[in-house]
């Protein structure tokens, strides 16, 4: 499989649409940096109007790591709009191009082509990951520096220590892949079932934001469902940023609020990328090749 | 002619009342003008329901009559707000007040005298101030002050080894919080919030500030641009 | 020894029969031609022997082995091009090649690519996008993949497809090279009977899913009848008057023209027919071809 996985890559990375993701995410990041830059602290000063009400805040609250998890609130809703453009069309892409019977006629299962191509997405997903990660973080902190972690919740107020952070970004981003990884994996299911990309693509984002709509609505009927829908999960990586508090309400150094709820966002979405995928293989098995 | 001198007979003595300023305050006074200047270092806790924060080292800069300056050694500190300026040396160091006697006041256990301070000058920020302090030891173990623009806070003190210098060991802030709340769009969070937390949240509105002191270095001169 | 053997394989599409019950075989060494209109369940039979498409009942062996259970082992030694040349218009010729020998367990050095690219004339142009290619250029590079690991089966499914007179003639000669000097096995399929008369050896012909004709093509073309061309001075009424006589089972359906498939010794019998109805003789033409025998297995099945 892994001269399948060779190929799939080398091709990926020769197209030029694939490129669109990532300078996409690089004009986005940089368009807010600046932003920030120039009139961050009118936006800090927003976000804190209660509390400069009560408490005197010292210190560089703008800092890299702040300008990092507002980049990722951003970014981790619309990255996975990018990451559907290369996964829906891994195989219908093929199949509309008159690719597939090419594929599908050397010596290889077409378990191995499906599960090839899938970690070969899975790859491009993860060095796109990379890549947000590199610019939000890395080049934030180079040009807002660093401090304290001041996060402003919807009901309360996290003060991360500056040691203290980064691992946890290190954390939030390997719960994002899996995030981006099962939205690859819907991709793929929705393109093993069509000729061409265009039906998968849109298909892709369509159920995102559908399953994103039902994840957020605080309706009870939704409620039964929720649980098991993805998009539930996938912005738990923000569970990383809450801490633990004593009972004398000091924050806990290290610590995380709610491990069990990462575990278990992990889980449902690891369960999701396998469905998908063995769907996706069990579609592919049983299909005719006809384009 | 009666009538004039009577009117200024009561007109001095009132102007007697209002500039008399209680001998326990001279002894607190005195004792705190022994310290010109100060750093301490200690560690700050802050208690807001609102708030998830840790521990942080902190150092405090004080420097004759009311420069205070605290400082957190790296990251970001939360200090109520106009709050911490106003301590016992800098209070007392203005000289611009009069003193009520509000009688005795048991407070864990000790005995403390109660003085009113009233500011005589427009000028200062504060309004009123009460203060507990042990007439013996000339130290002052509570204050509740009202300021003109940030609200009513109260400081309670502990003393240890500076306790001649008049220097506490721990000082707690306690101040009223106003509600804390950023809408769902900004902060991108629609996901289920817990009910019970959010009804702590709202039955506590007030929080402390609390510094405990480990080390203090007195009279060893500051430069004003600390401040 | 067998190289392809179908037995009695069906594949429906709903209620329609794409292929309904063929069988064939397929002898090392022959280049075995594949004929049909369009429709007729070429394409889907060829599909059907590459695994692309399963059957829906029957059996296919290759090399001795059954397609379904070994599958990988089979296709190591098949090479093929499939209808027309979709390849990917980003990567060059020789990105294709390279590419594609990674997929196989043959090593394929460099140097076998270059000669690959010799072989269907792209050397030059190895390192242009195949986005700038023509048709035929890309069923050169088709056909360039399909070579390029040395397998012993080809399946060509309209190779000539877009290719000037020269190219259809280097195509022509290189199947006969690699069947001839290189022993390879090829099937391939076309609607240019004429190039199919001069490649193959057997022919199949597949009419609406179902076999027709199979066999060498000398022993289709059967000696004793000939097909003639008449031309005379009225067509229609030299029709009517066939249709009417004893010559009528030999007339051939055709759009234009009057085509008839007739023993040798009758020839002389029709022309004086003819002329005692009354009607102008232009022309007798005899057309013994591959044509005219799928014509007319193909218009008798109708």
């Amino acid at each position: 499989m892994k001269s399948i996985i060779a190929f799939e890559l080398y091709k990926i990375f020769r197209r030029p649409r694939t490129y669109i993701a990532f300078g996409a995410i690089a004009a986005l990041i940089v368009v807010i940096q600046f932003g920030l830059k120039i009139d961050g602290e009118s936006y800090a000063s927003f976000l804190m109007k209660d509390i400069n009400d009560t408490l005197t805040v010292d210190g560089k609250v703008l800092n890299g790591y702040l300008i990092c998890y507002i980049l990722l609130q951003l970014l981790l809703v619309h990255v996975p709009l990018l990451v559907a453009l290369i996964a829906a069309d891994m195989i219908s892409g093929e199949a509309n191009l008159g690719t597939l019977r090419l594929l599908f006629s050397t010596p290889f299962t077409r378990t191995e082509w499906v599960l090839g191509k899938f970690i070969a997405a899975s790859i491009y997903t993860i060095v796109l990951l990379i890549w947000l990660a590199f610019l939000a973080l890395f080049v934030s902190m180079w040009v807002f520096g660093t401090d304290d972690l001041f996060l402003m919740k919807s009901n309360y107020v996290v003060l991360i220590q500056e040691k203290d952070v980064l691992w946890r970004y290190v954390g939030a981003f390997v719960f994002a892949s899996f995030s981006l990884l099962t939205v690859t994996a819907l991709g793929f299911l929705m393109s093993s079932m069509a000729n061409n990309s265009i039906g998968p693509i849109v298909g892709t984002m369509s159920a995102i934001v559908f399953f994103t709509i039902l994840s957020t609505l605080n309706i009870p009927l939704f409620s039964i469902i929720k649980p098991y829908l993805f998009t539930t999960h996938m912005n738990n990586w923000k569970e990383f940023f809450d801490i633990q508090v004593n009972d004398g309400n000091e924050a806990i150094a290290g610590s995380i609020l709610n491990i069990a709820k990462i575990k278990n966002s992990l889980f449902v979405l690891s369960a999701h990328i396998i469905l998908f995928v063995t769907a996706a293989v069990y579609i592919t098995k049983k299909k005719d090749i006809l384009s | 002619m009666k009538k004039v001198i009577v009117f200024a007979f009561f007109y001095c003595c009132s102007n007697v009342v209002i500039a008399q300023v209680d001998p326990l305050i001279e002894k607190v006074s005195k004792k705190l003008g022994l310290v010109n200047d100060y750093v301490a270092e200690g560690v700050m806790k802050t208690d807001v329901s609102f708030i998830k924060a840790s521990l942080g080292k902190v150092k405090v800069y004080f420097k004759k009559p009311n420069l205070l300056k605290v400082k957190k050694e790296g990251g970001i500190s939360l200090l109520p707000k106009g709050g911490v300026s106003l301590t016992i040396n800098t209070l007392l160091n203005t000289k611009k007040y009069s003193t009520i006697p509000g009688g005795t006041q048991v407070v864990n256990g000790k005995t403390l005298t109660v003085l009113k301070l009233i500011p005589n000058d427009d000028n200062l920020d504060w309004v009123i101030s009460t203060l507990w302090i042990d007439p013996v030891e000339a130290l002052v173990y509570k204050t509740a002050t009202t300021t003109k623009e940030n609200g009513s806070y109260e400081i309670t003190m502990q003393y240890g080894a500076y306790a001649q210098y008049g220097l506490a060991s721990k000082i707690v802030f306690s101040f009223n919080t106003k509600d804390y709340k950023l809408p769902n769009g900004i902060t991108l969070e629609f996901g289920d919030e817990d009910p019970a937390a959010k009804k702590k949240l709202l039955k506590n509105k007030k929080g402390t500030v609390e510094i405990t002191y480990n080390n203090y270095i007195i009279n060893k001169g500051i430069p004003n641009s600390i401040f | 020894m067998s190289v392809i053997q179908v037995n009695n394989v069906s594949k429906h599409f709903g209620s329609l029969k794409a292929v309904d019950g063929l069988s064939f075989e397929v002898q090392e060494g022959q280049v075995f031609g594949f004929l049909g209109q369009n429709g007729s369940g070429k394409s889907t039979t060829i599909r059907m022997l590459l695994s692309l498409i399963h059957p829906t009942s029957g059996s296919i062996e290759i090399f001795g082995h059954s397609i379904q259970d070994n599958r990988n082992k089979v296709l190591e030694e098949i090479g093929a091009i499939i209808e027309r040349p979709d390849l990917y218009p980003y990567l060059s010729a020789k990105e294709h090649l390279t590419l594609f020998a990674k997929l196989r367990s043959k090593k394929i050095t460099p140097s076998s690519i270059e000669d690959t690219l010799k072989k269907v004339g792209l050397l030059d142009r190895a390192k242009d996008k195949v986005q700038t290619f023509s048709l035929g250029m890309k069923q050169r590079l088709g056909i360039g993949i399909a070579l390029l690991h040395n397998p012993s089966l080809i399946i060509l499914d309209e190779p000539t497809n877009g290719l000037d007179p020269q190219g259809i003639s280097d195509i022509r000669n290189l199947i006969q090279h690699l069947a001839k000097e290189e022993g390879k096995t090829i099937l391939v399929s076309s609607h240019i009977l004429s190039e199919i008369e001069q490649m193959a050896s057997h022919i199949l012909i597949l009419h609406k899913g179902k076999k027709i004709a199979d066999g060498p093509i000398q022993s289709l073309l059967d000696p004793n009848k000939m097909v003639v061309h008449v031309t005379t001075t009225n067509d229609e009424q030299a029709i009517q008057l066939i249709l009417a006589g004893s010559f009528s089972n030999y007339l051939l359906k055709r759009a234009e023209g009057i085509y008839l498939s007739i023993p040798h010794f009758e020839i002389p019998l029709l022309n004086q027919f003819l002329v005692n109805a009354g009607v102008g003789l232009i022309n007798v033409e005899s057309r013994n071809s591959l044509e005219d025998y799928f014509l007319q297995v193909t218009s008798n099945t109708q």
